[in-house]
């Protein structure tokens, strides 16, 4: 039952990050902002719509959102908490869960593409492009995270906190992943996710054509998406394996809390790259991902 | 044995049944049902032995040289595998492609006989255990896809595809026959034991020579860069049926050629694994990407097979560091992983080219700017197409992600190697490793998106009509072996650790441990991927009831308010890949060229989007043209007057009596 708990308490708080993000932007501009579960209301007003499809579709546009949504969900089963392990570990799992998130991606490229809309054709292109480079770097900081670790499983690597000599290279890994988190769930400085009709987004077009619980499936999936790379980022840094259950719990939410404030304070001061720019901060990631590996393992 | 004695027979009396029938409809019945007969045989008899098990006969021959020497063992089994599945399936399809008159239809006969001596070839190649006859199958078996190749020669491109196949496949057969020969001399044997033996002894002088000529003439075979040219260009022109099985069955035979050679070579030294290892990922970060950027579906999977192939290398390349470290884990877990790669790869890239065979018999074309909405008008194949790519990109819940996650395990297990440099190296890969699975999600991505959703392109692919039950059986067979694959994902891994465990100098006891390690990582991930499939049916369920409940309505796709879409403003293959292509200049090569008027007013302009190869372009084509003019000079001496020749013999003699006299 512990093991479950915080794959239960993401599955019911996720979509609390996009309302504190929302909030913390709007505070930023110096606005009231959306209801905190603003997204909560969204999910069940979708889920009691019917669906528009087009006349194009086939199967794929139904199945996208579902297969992509199940994805994710399994991506989280291997996700450690804060007070105990994930509930399936071994050794090479992070592997799984990025391929779980790289199928939940291709589901919904394919579902993008069947509309055979252009808009929704080139935010296609442009998330299988961005998150192919943004692999690697992942897979890098992962490897970084393992260098001590008992298993080289999530659960292994993550929770230790910052342990060792507490050397730059050290802190550079959440950084990295945090920039990972952004490019991956489409956030500024990547993609902007406010907008829907620009001719830069990449997420939102993608799903310009999916409505009622499809919509649903694929917004609640970008929440648990977004819940899993900032507990990521969280669980790189804190500690929270040597703290007490209710000591690693507290600190675990206050982390996540931390993480959403950065994430809106982020979008609220920077504007949106130039998609060329894109790689070049990935490419930076990586090789900072890459240096640290270096000296981890140097030293 | 009994069973592969029945097959070779099969396919022997397929060849011989056909040719006798010449251009009549009875060649594309008997043909096809030996070729299937064969198959269907062959694979009863590998399932139907145990895993370990190793026989051995040996035949009379009437050679003065080597001896017809054939036997079974794991690793042939497992090899043989793919070559029997996709025989059965390519066999069928072909009978279905082909029947009916057209202009090729009087070499029917011809054509299932070269169909049933390459299955022949390949069983033969995979059982041989002694050198010369190794290459006589060989040759057998190199040569018959030149005639498959070449069925449609009527088209310049499939005359110059064959030429090109016929170069590659002998380059890398020249250095084969030096590899074998050299080895032979020095071992003083042609059994593939002798040579094991004297390799053991030390006997063999210059090993890192054979090493390299075995790796040049198995890496034309293979396609690995820079010797994949013949990849691209062969795969598109040749019928589908034929690219199934040379792509699933015959490029594998490569891979199988390389494992025996190292098994005869004895303990490798580590420079030969990081050569491999290096080697399969410049292929497959080159395949992947190259396939990327292209808008022929066919040369895409071709491209697709030199990524795949490249991982295999490299599964191989960690088992040779493994070994020679001592670290016998690292060993087993990337040899395991190359071998299982080679059985995913197999079931995949044959159900896709059969898909795309369908695809062009229909539409009359496999670019992707013919293509467009093809899985409402051909469900199943759409559906399949799909199903495959997706397991080729590696993702679970299919079986591609098994291979790829047992090459991850081999690296981490290989980053407790002693010294810096094995860490670098192994952390190297994986980050590769990644990158080639996130660019070949993008490929696959493009290819089934592009060619089977959104809107038909062309008034040919908007009647697409799929051929009926027999063109489809062979697709759904092979759909049926992918699903297999992924359930059975655990058995198919202990078939590949079998053959792994007699890879010699293998230490059993943690060789054994990391097989026992990786089967109980495959079982759980079977279980998740089980998960997975469950709760995706499940959340498509709660979907569509609820969608039932609350109402569902069609409408246009919406145009941001734009109201004349047509099917020509959809993104393009080339549009899809600008950005990587901007990325990656260099490997993707993609070039593009707009000529418009520079007027102020808009008049037809002209957009060109192309990926050349450059490995050819800069590489290959000046080294042949440099063959073609050396060989155009030697003219002079061949000038077709036959007194003339005579008198060439009659110097040559006289030269060489005056030289040893």
């Amino acid at each position: 039952m512990n093991a479950l708990t915080h794959i239960v308490a993401a599955l019911v708080l996720a979509p609390l990050i996009p309302g504190i993000i929302n909030r913390v932007k709007a505070r930023m501009a110096g606005r009231v902002g959306r209801p905190l579960l603003q997204t909560y209301y969204d999910l069940a007003k979708l889920i009691q719509k019917g669906v528009v499809v087009s006349h194009t579709a086939t199967w794929m546009l139904a199945a996208g959102p579902a297969v992509s949504l199940a994805a994710v969900g399994c991506a989280l089963l291997l996700l450690p908490g804060p007070a105990s392990p994930a509930p399936v570990s071994f050794t090479g799992d992070f592997m799984l869960a990025a391929y779980c998130l790289g199928l939940s991606r291709l589901a919904l490229i394919l579902a993008a593409l069947d509309t055979g809309s252009s808009f929704e054709g080139m935010g296609a292109s442009r998330e299988a492009a961005f998150s192919a480079l943004a692999e690697p770097v992942l897979f890098l900081s992962f490897l970084v995270l393992a260098v001590g670790a008992p298993e080289i499983s999530l659960s292994g690597m993550l929770g230790r906190g910052l342990t060792g000599v507490l050397a730059p290279e050290r802190l550079f890994v959440p950084l990295i992943l945090f920039i990972v988190l952004l490019t991956e769930n489409c956030r500024i400085p990547v993609d902007d996710p406010t907008t829907h009709l620009e001719l830069t987004m990449i997420h939102e077009v993608m799903v310009l054509d999916h409505s009622g619980p499809d919509m649903a499936f694929i917004v609640y999936g970008a929440a648990l998406k977004l819940w899993f790379f900032a507990a990521l980022t969280v669980l790189a840094v804190l500690p929270v394996r040597s703290l007490s259950p209710a000591a690693g719990w507290a600190a675990f939410l206050a982390g996540m809390l931390l993480v959403t404030v950065a994430i809106g304070l982020v979008e609220s001061v920077m504007a949106r790259l130039r998609l060329m720019r894109v790689p070049r901060l990935l490419g930076g990631a990586g090789a900072l991902a890459a240096l640290s590996l270096v000296l981890t393992v140097w030293r | 044995m009994e069973w592969l004695g029945l097959s070779l027979a099969c396919y022997l009396i397929g060849a011989i049944c056909a040719v006798a029938c010449g251009g009549r409809e009875a060649a594309n019945r008997l043909g096809p049902a030996g070729a299937l007969a064969g198959s269907l045989a062959g694979l009863a008899g590998v399932l139907l032995s145990p895993a370990s098990a190793a026989s051995h006969i040996v035949l009379p021959w009437g050679l003065p040289l080597g001896a017809f020497s054939l036997g079974l063992d794991p690793a042939s089994r497992l090899f043989l595998l793919p070559v029997y599945v996709l025989g059965a399936a390519a066999a069928v399809s072909g009978a279905s492609a082909l029947a009916g008159h057209d202009a090729c239809s009087d070499r029917r006969g011809t054509h299932w006989f070269f169909f049933n001596l390459l299955l022949l070839g390949l069983s033969l190649v995979m059982t041989a255990r002694d050198a010369v006859c190794f290459l006589i199958a060989w040759e057998i078996m190199s040569l018959a896809p030149f005639f498959l190749i070449s069925l449609h020669d009527d088209e310049s491109e499939v005359r110059e595809a064959a030429w090109i196949y016929l170069v590659a496949a002998h380059i890398g057969a020249a250095c084969l026959i030096a590899f074998f020969t050299l080895a032979m001399v020095q071992a003083g044997g042609s059994s593939f034991e002798t040579i094991a033996a004297a390799a053991g002894d030390g006997r063999l002088t210059a090993p890192a020579l054979l090493f390299l000529l075995a790796l040049a003439g198995f890496a034309a075979k293979i396609g690995l860069f820079p010797f994949h040219i013949w990849l691209p260009e062969v795969y598109p022109t040749a019928p589908s049926h034929v690219t199934a099985v040379m792509s699933a069955g015959m490029i594998n035979v490569g891979v199988y050629g390389l494992w025996r050679a190292l098994e005869m070579l004895g303990p490798p030294v580590a420079w030969q694994g990081w050569l491999l290892v290096g080697l399969g990922l410049v292929s497959a970060l080159f395949g992947i990407l190259r396939a990327q950027g292209l808008g022929g579906l066919k040369r895409l999977l071709a491209y697709s097979s030199v990524e795949n192939m490249g991982l295999v290398c490299l599964g191989l390349g960690l088992g040779l560091v493994g070994r020679a470290a001592g670290d016998d884990a690292v060993a087993m877990l990337g040899l395991c992983g190359a071998l299982f790669h080679v059985l995913s790869h197999a079931a995949f890239k044959g159900l896709l080219f059969l898909c795309a065979g369908e695809v062009l018999l229909v539409v009359g074309s496999v670019r992707i700017a013919h293509l467009g909405g093809l899985a409402k008008r051909m469900p199943l194949v759409g559906g399949l197409f799909l199903l495959a790519a997706a397991g080729i990109a590696g993702l679970p819940p299919l079986s591609g992600f098994i291979g790829e996650l047992v090459l991850a395990l081999a690296m981490l297990a290989g980053l407790d190697l002693p010294g810096l440099l094995p860490k670098v190296g192994m952390a190297g890969a994986l980050a590769a490793l990644a990158a080639v699975g996130g660019f070949a999600l993008a490929a696959f991505a493009k290819a089934g998106g592009l060619s089977f959703l959104g809107q038909p392109r062309t008034p040919a692919a908007a009647k697409a009509q799929s051929r009926g039950r027999l063109a489809e059986a062979p697709l759904v067979f092979l759909a049926v072996c992918v699903v297999l694959a992924a359930l059975f994902a655990p058995a198919l891994l202990s078939l590949a650790g079998q053959a792994a465990l007699n890879f010699p100098g293998m230490d059993l006891a943690p060789a054994r441990a990391a097989l026992t390690m990786a089967l109980a990582t495959t079982r759980t991930v079977c279980l998740i991927s089980a998960a997975l499939v469950v709760l995706a049916a499940a959340l498509l369920l709660l979907r569509n009831r609820l969608t039932a409940a609350h109402g569902r309505r069609a409408a246009p796709t919406w145009g941001c308010a734009y109201t004349a879409p047509t099917a020509r403003m959809q993104y393009t293959a080339g549009s899809f890949v600008e950005p990587t292509a901007r990325i990656m200049p260099v490997p993707m090569g993609m070039t593009i060229q707009l000529d418009m008027d520079p007027g102020l007013f808009p008049a037809r302009a002209t957009l060109t989007v192309a990926t050349p190869d450059a490995v050819k372009n800069r590489f290959f084509t000046p080294i042949f043209e440099a063959v073609a003019r050396g060989c155009d000079a030697l003219k002079v001496v061949q000038h077709g007057r036959v007194h003339l020749y005579i008198l060439y013999v009659l110097a040559t003699v006289v030269a060489l009596l005056a030289w040893k006299l």
